[in-house]
């Protein structure tokens, strides 16, 4: 037969063991156990095919009726609408393309502010439950369940209109401080403003730190000394400051710039939007509360014989809980932690719903717009997973590290 | 700081020592203390005591410091079953009980077998029959009509049941020797894990009729309806998967010993014990899908969550949103609450047999 059918043969014949047991092997009949196999893959394979056919050709033939171009090329033209908060530097007069990199940076922000909140939280309370103080393993129990047993979105809607309706016009804004102002309009605070963006000096910075940071690991590995304590906080402090100071280096233009009442709204500083707020805060709240019950399960997941041990030599409940236990939680904890980071990063997408501008909001809006919505969904979902695979890949990163070692 | 050579005190501790028996505890209940002395009473005050209970018109709570709880009197009906014909609602609210009915039967042990599905199948019947009507001398009120708690338990009922058996085939599918079967199931599953709900509601609401040919129309309902089922058939087919693997392989083994075909092992010795196996999380992941459904109201189904900004949009009666939000916040609480509290019931019977 042709060379390229040699693994089909082979698999027809010997990838099953059923084929290998009997002396009576008939290679082309349906009793062949491969050839099945085969032939199941093979109609399945053709079904799929002709359903996706069909749903592009209707797919096409709707496009064209609609008289819409299919194609990222809508990439380029310009937006023409403005987005309320933004990372970096934003125009109407962007691409959209720049427009959903605004909401991707969004969207990494709010993740990020509340992966970190989200777990200093929840395992808090996590430990709270756990707690000899019944009062407050009754509070923290309550906080769980009231959390966890409420839609998520319910209770975006609460904080939002809690936070908008209670805060006074910028007008009125209340001044707890010299120049920080809290209104309906979000807290504004004086920030730092006239940084040079240069992007090439804060490369070089970050590949210099990687190389020497590289380079004490080496030294350790190799040797199995680590630097002394001493000399590892100088350098962890050199390592933080170093990229401040290149910064204010390469920037003459730094100065503070302080909020002012000009018209309706507040002109210079830094804003925190009531929508940034109030997601903030309900993911924070929700995802802890998820947080709590991981943190609560790996921490009883650990046989109390170590509790034991711990203070049969003399050490606090709390030395005990800090040094025995939770390096040994932390192999149960991890896996569920993972997945609740995903899901807090997949929840930030109903800020469309309360007006904060991700991903998901902005790539409605330029769907709407342009009317590309296949181009704008696939946008969407390439986003998420492309950070759900990085959180997951850095999480199983550290996995790896604390997994039990076994011999 | 306690010491091993020190007598340890074996005295039974009642549960207010606890809160004292350290300077640390004592500090946190004081502060517990004056938090919850803070709040309580006022929250209480708000809630019944200065609250407003009676009359019909929005001037009743007009000299009212406390919640008005006549907003929610009169506007129960439009939260909790939307548009439906006023004098039809007895329809959604049996429709209600029985989805209810079947939610409490399937977490009988009794129910645990084959003959469940066919109580499913014609639950949903009996509600599709009291919700469309059309038949039996009822009429015929379209799914544009419907909304409210109705729709939230037909959503998330639907959802889990038709979910269910996918998310079986793809468990078995991405444990399968064929290579094929393997890929798609494991691109399909990873791919739905990694997106969230609203982008897939989103994608059905927007690329669906473009999906079909020119002129079938598919309404708001059935798009949300098949965004739910696509997206909760892959979290059951990991959970299944996890019970799949839970199983011992000298099960599968032994089937094979005795002659079973795939089909006759996995239907009647492997799902059996896998899908006891998962109970716990099975309930979890109903009661997320009853949380999901109330993403439906960005695409405009109109859900309890849905009904509920709408009852808020009468020119009427303005500034009770907090009221209307508490209200169907309890009402999601029950729900969600009483069925966690069961499978934790569940579990520690299992743990006392076990």
């Amino acid at each position: 037969m042709p060379s390229i059918l040699y693994p089909v043969n082979a698999s027809i014949s010997m990838t099953f063991p059923a084929n290998r047991r009997s002396s009576s092997f008939a290679r082309w009949s349906w009793r062949n156990v491969g050839l099945r196999a085969w032939i199941y893959q093979l109609v399945m394979l053709l079904g799929i095919g002709l359903l996706i056919y069909w749903l592009v050709d209707n797919t096409l033939a709707n496009l064209a009726a609609r008289n819409i171009s299919t194609g990222f090329g809508f990439l380029e033209r310009e937006a023409g609408f403005a987005i309320s908060e933004s990372v970096v530097a934003y125009r109407p007069a962007d691409s959209y393309a720049r427009a959903l990199w605004v909401g991707i940076l969004n969207t990494l922000k709010v993740a990020a502010f509340g992966v970190v909140l989200a777990t200093v939280l929840g395992s808090l309370i996590g430990v709270a439950r756990l707690s000899a103080n019944r009062l407050l393993a009754a509070v923290a129990t309550a906080y769980i369940e009231v959390m966890r047993n409420i839609p998520l979105l319910l209770q975006l809607f609460f904080w939002y209109a809690l936070i908008t309706q209670s805060l006074p016009l910028p007008r009125l804004a209340l001044e707890p401080m010299n120049g920080v102002f809290l209104s309906n309009r979000g807290l504004t605070v004086p920030w730092v403003t006239g940084f040079n963006g240069s992007a090439f000096w804060l490369l070089l910075l970050v590949v210099v730190l990687f190389l020497s940071f590289v380079a004490i690991l080496r030294r350790k590995v190799k040797t199995g000394y680590r630097l002394a304590k001493g000399l590892q906080i100088i350098g962890a402090a050199f390592f933080l400051a170093v990229p401040f100071v290149v910064t204010i280096v390469v920037s003459p233009g730094l100065h503070l710039s302080v909020p002012e009442l000009k018209g309706f709204n507040f002109v210079g500083g830094a804003t925190l939007s009531p929508e940034f707020t109030a997601l903030l805060l309900g993911l924070v709240l929700y995802t802890a509360a998820f947080i709590a019950e991981v943190v609560r399960s790996g921490i009883q997941s650990v046989s109390a014989g170590q509790w034991q041990a711990g203070r049969a030599l003399g050490l606090r409940d709390a030395q005990v809980l800090r040094q025995i236990v939770i390096p040994q939680a932390l192999r149960v904890i991890v896996p569920p932690m993972t997945s609740q980071y995903l899901n807090l990063t997949k929840n930030s997408s109903l800020a469309v719903a309360i007006g904060y501008p991700d991903i998901v909001s902005i790539a409605n809006t330029t769907l709407n717009q342009t009317g590309q919505a296949i181009e704008g969904i696939l946008i969407i979902m390439a986003a998420y997973l492309t950070v759900s695979l990085l959180i997951s890949a850095a999480m199983n990163l550290y996995n790896r590290r604390i997994a039990l070692t076994e011999r | 700081m306690k010491v091993a050579s020190a007598r340890p005190d074996l005295r039974p501790q009642r549960w207010y020592h606890t809160l004292v028996n350290t300077p640390l505890n004592a500090l946190i209940t004081v502060i517990l203390v004056g938090l919850l002395g803070a709040t309580l009473p006022a929250t209480l005050e708000w809630l019944l005591l200065s609250a407003r209970f009676g009359g019909n018109s929005p001037q009743a709570c007009a000299q009212v410091t406390g919640a008005c709880w006549t907003f929610i009197a009169q506007k129960h009906r439009v939260i909790l079953f939307g548009l439906y014909p006023y004098a039809q609602q007895w329809r959604p609210l049996v429709a209600c009980v029985v989805l209810i009915g079947i939610v409490v039967l399937s977490c009988r042990r009794r129910f645990w077998r084959p003959t469940l599905a066919i109580y499913w199948v014609g639950a949903l019947n009996l509600v599709g029959i009291l919700m469309w009507g059309g038949v039996f001398g009822l009429s015929f009120v379209e799914t544009r009509l419907w909304g409210g708690l109705p729709l939230t338990l037909i959503l998330a009922c639907v959802g889990v049941g038709l979910a269910f058996p996918l998310g079986v085939l793809l468990a078995l599918g991405r444990r399968s020797d064929l290579p094929a079967v393997r890929s798609v199931c494991v691109v399909y599953i990873e791919l739905i894990r990694g997106v969230p709900l609203i982008s897939l509601l989103f994608m059905a609401s927007v690329m669906l009729p473009l999906f079909l040919p020119e002129g079938v129309n598919i309404n708001k309902l059935l798009r949300a309806q098949i965004a739910i089922v696509l997206f909760v058939a892959a979290y059951i087919a990991e959970t299944v998967r996890g019970g799949l693997q839970a199983i011992p392989k000298g099960q599968y083994e032994g089937a094979d010993s005795l002659g079973l075909g795939y089909w006759q092992k996995t239907l009647f010795i492997v799902l059996p014990q896998a899908l006891k196996a998962i109970v716990g999380p099975l309930v979890g992941i109903f009661i997320s899908v009853l949380k999901d459904t109330s993403l439906v109201v960005v695409i405009g189904v109109f859900d309890l969550m849905q009904a509920t900004k709408a009852a808020l949009a009468d020119a009427q009666w303005q500034g009770f949103s907090t009221e209307a939000y508490l209200f169907i916040g309890a009402l999601y609480f029950v729900m969600c609450f009483s069925i966690s509290r069961y499978s934790q019931s569940l579990e520690r019977q299992w743990r006392r047999t076990a």
